[in-house]
């Protein structure tokens, strides 16, 4: 700013001289501003469409990919036209965020069917996953993978929690260390959901969780939750070992088993007599 | 202290050192003035046997003294107000939330107070093991029939102070004020307000108004530093008090009678060993405390009527209760006109509350089953009361059971299950579960019986075959010295009592019913071997 300032102080005087002489023809400054625009957006013309010419080859391809993979994985159930089958609901619709969700946490495939899909070691490389997602996303409009400034983990804890209080604790637990639904159904622990995913999940509402949209907790406040579930993850328990964060139930079985168990084995070492 | 006394005459000789003459001049200083030596006379001589099972009360009371000592340093921070506050204090995840000052304080005293997170943590632990080890020391006392004449009194008041016990902890599990005891508390605001027609009036004034209101952390202060504490150190007065007049029990073994107690003085020795136990325990909770976790207000959150955590649960001790309405079939409901009966919160309320009942009078009604009016200081071995030990074991799983339930969500998704199954299995084991637990045990006892039995009339079987000379294989038996078979022999041996007319020639109802259940209690038993069975030729020889 300071330099700026200088310089233009410094030409004021240089300009005005120039404009005195009248050395230059008054329309010269418009061709030149002409030829300068002309240039850039020629230039500019010129490398978009050989860059859109690439990625739209790059998302072709992916599309092939995922169009394969989904034939080879998925369609069995869902079925080729992603309409659906009785077997499983259909995809037209669902969004890349819900198969990234799906498959990026290896639920899907799903291995058996049973009260609702596991977690499982993912099968598909990112790639793979990212083709699936972009081919059943072209199929229909629905919620895409969320953008990274929501996922930094730099939004409000505070209100995080309160939030996660109010809208996840009944299923997840006020830890996230997971609770039981009816037919044996459950809700997971949050432990070591990335944010991505805890975020997919949250729009997209997988297995029996409810969708929360972007009208019920805005993306801001999605990032203030994620941010509350980082900060449980990544602070050290205070006070001790934390017992599986179950409250109550594992404190009163750890008193009888350990606490009163070393005490009463103190009382038998005690009364022991001396051999 | 025989050795002590023979060496008396040779220490009196010397001439007393400073340090004894001042001893000496202190002692008879504060006798002079308050006659304590009565009292040290009295009490120093209490004997305590040396069983490990019976230090399980000192147990109770040395957490209880624990509790005490860390009460006070938390009651130095902690506000018990519902005054709305901002919190601004460490804990980033809850800065700027509206909380009460309870649940404030509590943080600071967590967050930014030097060692009152020990301290709490410490509080918290040691009530849990006050009060599972009060739970274990009448285990103690029921399954060796030490509540028989005349320990009842002190059986009932022991009751109390467990009641009493449960009462502090919940009392102090609802001070902090945050998410999890304010559930709690309204699960309690429920069972009240399901008892008919004064329901509601109780909850009303127990909380001010409409639940949560503004006075019931205030009134649960009160409650559990001032009103509780007083009564639960008065009974627990009368409590050692009994204790002392009523001397020990103690298992029988040669040389210890009905009428003798066989163990160490108050003093020295066991006082020297209580002082050091004492500091086990307390060392003990130290430990857990500073290595375990418990309840962790921070992340459960200020208390806020909307919010309902998956796996809220109560401390262990009022597990039961919340165990036993999660047990109720769907529908237990009656619409009386206008009313609406909450049978299905009323009449967990109803069971729990009968069985607490039984539990405190069980005392009387065994005595009056078994008629028998003598005064008992040996310690039954629970396998030579049969009837008792399976109620006992009935009472046990009853109570196990409900406790398990408290957990069902836990059990559900750490077991793999579906939750309407757990609770099925577990609403059926409420029922079949005693019923199992009472024929198990009985069987079990008996069969005990007999095998003590057969060790006392045969002996161990050693191992070692004999050929006789005319050709016959006989197995050697080792027989008992007196001290073991004594240990066999020595126990009660309870008849039905005959149905007789009583002094005006009359049957009455209540005889009738007492000649039934004496017989229920006593028509299986193993009569213990006598003299004349040992003696009897054929017994013992092989």
């Amino acid at each position: 700013m300071r330099n700026g300032t200088k310089d233009s102080m410094a030409n004021k005087p240089k300009t005005s001289a120039r404009r005195d002489r009248g050395r230059r023809h008054p329309l010269a400054t418009v061709a030149l501003i002409m030829v300068g625009l002309i240039g850039t957006g020629g230039a500019y013309a010129l490398f978009t469409t050989s860059a859109t010419a690439e990625t739209s080859a790059a998302a072709d391809a992916q599309l092939d990919d995922g169009a394969k993979l989904f034939a080879a994985n998925c369609a069995t159930c869902h079925g080729m036209a992603l309409q659906g089958t009785t077997q499983a609901p259909s995809l037209i619709g669902v969004g890349a965020a819900a198969v990234d969700f799906q498959v990026g946490t290896g639920r899907m495939p799903l291995a058996a069917t049973g009260p609702q899909a596991e977690e499982k070691p993912v099968q598909f490389t990112e790639e793979q996953v990212a083709a699936l997602a972009a081919y059943v996303a072209s199929k229909g409009p629905g919620p895409a993978i969320p953008s990274e400034e929501y996922l930094q983990g730099d939004g409000n804890a505070a209100e995080g929690a309160e939030l996660f209080r109010i809208n996840c604790a009944m299923c997840h637990n006020v830890a996230g260390a997971g609770g039981a639904l009816t037919e044996g159904k459950f809700a997971p622990p949050l432990g070591d959901v990335t944010a991505v995913h805890a975020y997919e999940a949250m729009i997209t509402g997988p297995q029996n969780m409810p969708v929360f949209n972007d009208a019920n907790i805005s993306p801001e406040d999605k990032a203030n939750i994620i941010t509350y579930l980082k900060y449980l993850d990544e602070t050290p328990s205070v006070g001790g070992y934390g017992l599986g964060d179950l409250g109550p139930v594992s404190e009163g079985l750890f008193i009888w088993i350990f606490g009163l168990g070393a005490i009463v084995g103190i009382t038998i070492w005690l009364t022991a007599k001396s051999n | 202290m025989s050795t002590s006394t023979d060496e008396r005459p040779a220490t009196s000789e010397l001439e007393p050192t400073r340090g004894q003459r001042f001893t000496g001049w202190a002692a008879n200083y504060v006798d002079e003035r308050t006659s304590i030596s009565g009292l040290v006379k009295e009490l120093g001589r209490k004997i305590f046997p040396d069983h490990w099972s019976f230090m399980l009360g000192e147990v109770a009371l040395y957490s209880f003294i624990v509790i005490l000592l860390s009460g006070t340093f938390m009651t130095f921070f902690f506000q018990a107000s519902m005054v709305p506050v901002l919190y601004d204090g460490s804990y980033v995840p809850l800065k700027g939330i509206e909380m009460s000052a309870a649940m404030a304080s509590t943080l600071d005293l967590s967050f930014d107070i030097r060692g009152g997170l020990l301290m709490r943590q410490v509080h918290h632990w040691a009530a849990l093991l006050f009060v599972a080890s009060i739970g274990l020391h009448m285990l103690r006392i029921f399954f060796t029939g030490a509540f028989r004449k005349p320990r009842e009194i002190n059986w009932v008041i022991g009751f109390l102070l467990f009641i009493l016990a449960m009462a502090e902890g919940f009392t102090g599990y609802s001070l902090p004020d945050d998410l999890l005891s304010g559930n709690g508390l309204r699960i309690i605001d429920g069972l009240v307000k399901g008892i008919p027609i004064i329901g509601t009036w109780i909850s009303y004034l127990l909380f001010g108004g409409e639940f949560p209101g503004e006075d019931v952390v205030g009134r649960f202060y009160v409650l559990h530093i001032l009103l509780l504490p007083a009564i639960l150190v008065a009974a627990l007065g009368v409590h050692m008090l009994l204790l002392v007049i009523n001397k020990h029990t103690q298992f029988a073994v040669p040389g210890r009678t009905n009428d003798n107690v066989v163990g160490v003085p108050i003093m020295p020795v066991f006082a020297a060993k209580a002082g050091g136990f004492f500091f086990i325990i307390f060392g003990v909770i130290v430990l857990i405390a500073s290595l375990f976790q418990i309840n962790p207000i921070w992340t459960y959150g200020p208390y806020d009527p909307s919010p309902v955590s998956a796996g809220t649960q109560p401390d262990w001790y009022i597990g039961f209760a919340d165990g036993a309405l999660r047990l109720v079939p769907p529908g237990w409901e009656l619409e009386l006109g206008p009313f609406t009966l909450s049978l299905n919160v009323f009449i967990p309320v109803v069971v729990l509350g009968l069985f607490i009942v039984v539990v405190a009078i069980y005392p009387f009604i065994e005595a009056w089953i078994t008629g028998d009016k003598r005064e008992h200081h040996i310690a039954d071995r629970p396998r030579n009361a049969p009837t008792r030990t399976a109620i006992g074991a009935a009472g046990v799983s009853f109570y196990a059971v409900m406790w398990a339930a408290a957990s069902s969500d836990l059990i559900a998704t750490h077991f793999k299950l579906s939750i309407e199954n757990v609770t099925h299995v577990i609403q059926a084991l409420l029922i079949l579960g005693p019923i199992i637990a009472y024929i198990v045990t009985k069987r079990v006892c008996l069969a005990l019986q007999k095998k003590d039995r057969e060790i006392a009339l045969h002996g161990y079987e050693s191992g070692r075959i004999v050929r006789l000379p005319g050709g016959e294989y006989i197995e050697v038996h080792e027989q008992l010295d007196e001290y073991e078979r004594w240990k066999l022999v020595s126990y009660e041996d309870y008849k039905p009592l005959m149905l007789r007319p009583n002094a005006k020639g009359r049957i009455t109802a209540g005889e009738r019913l007492r000649a039934r259940a004496s017989n229920w209690f006593f028509e299986d038993r193993i009569a213990p071997v006598t003299r004349t069975d040992i003696e009897k030729p054929g017994h013992g020889e092989h």
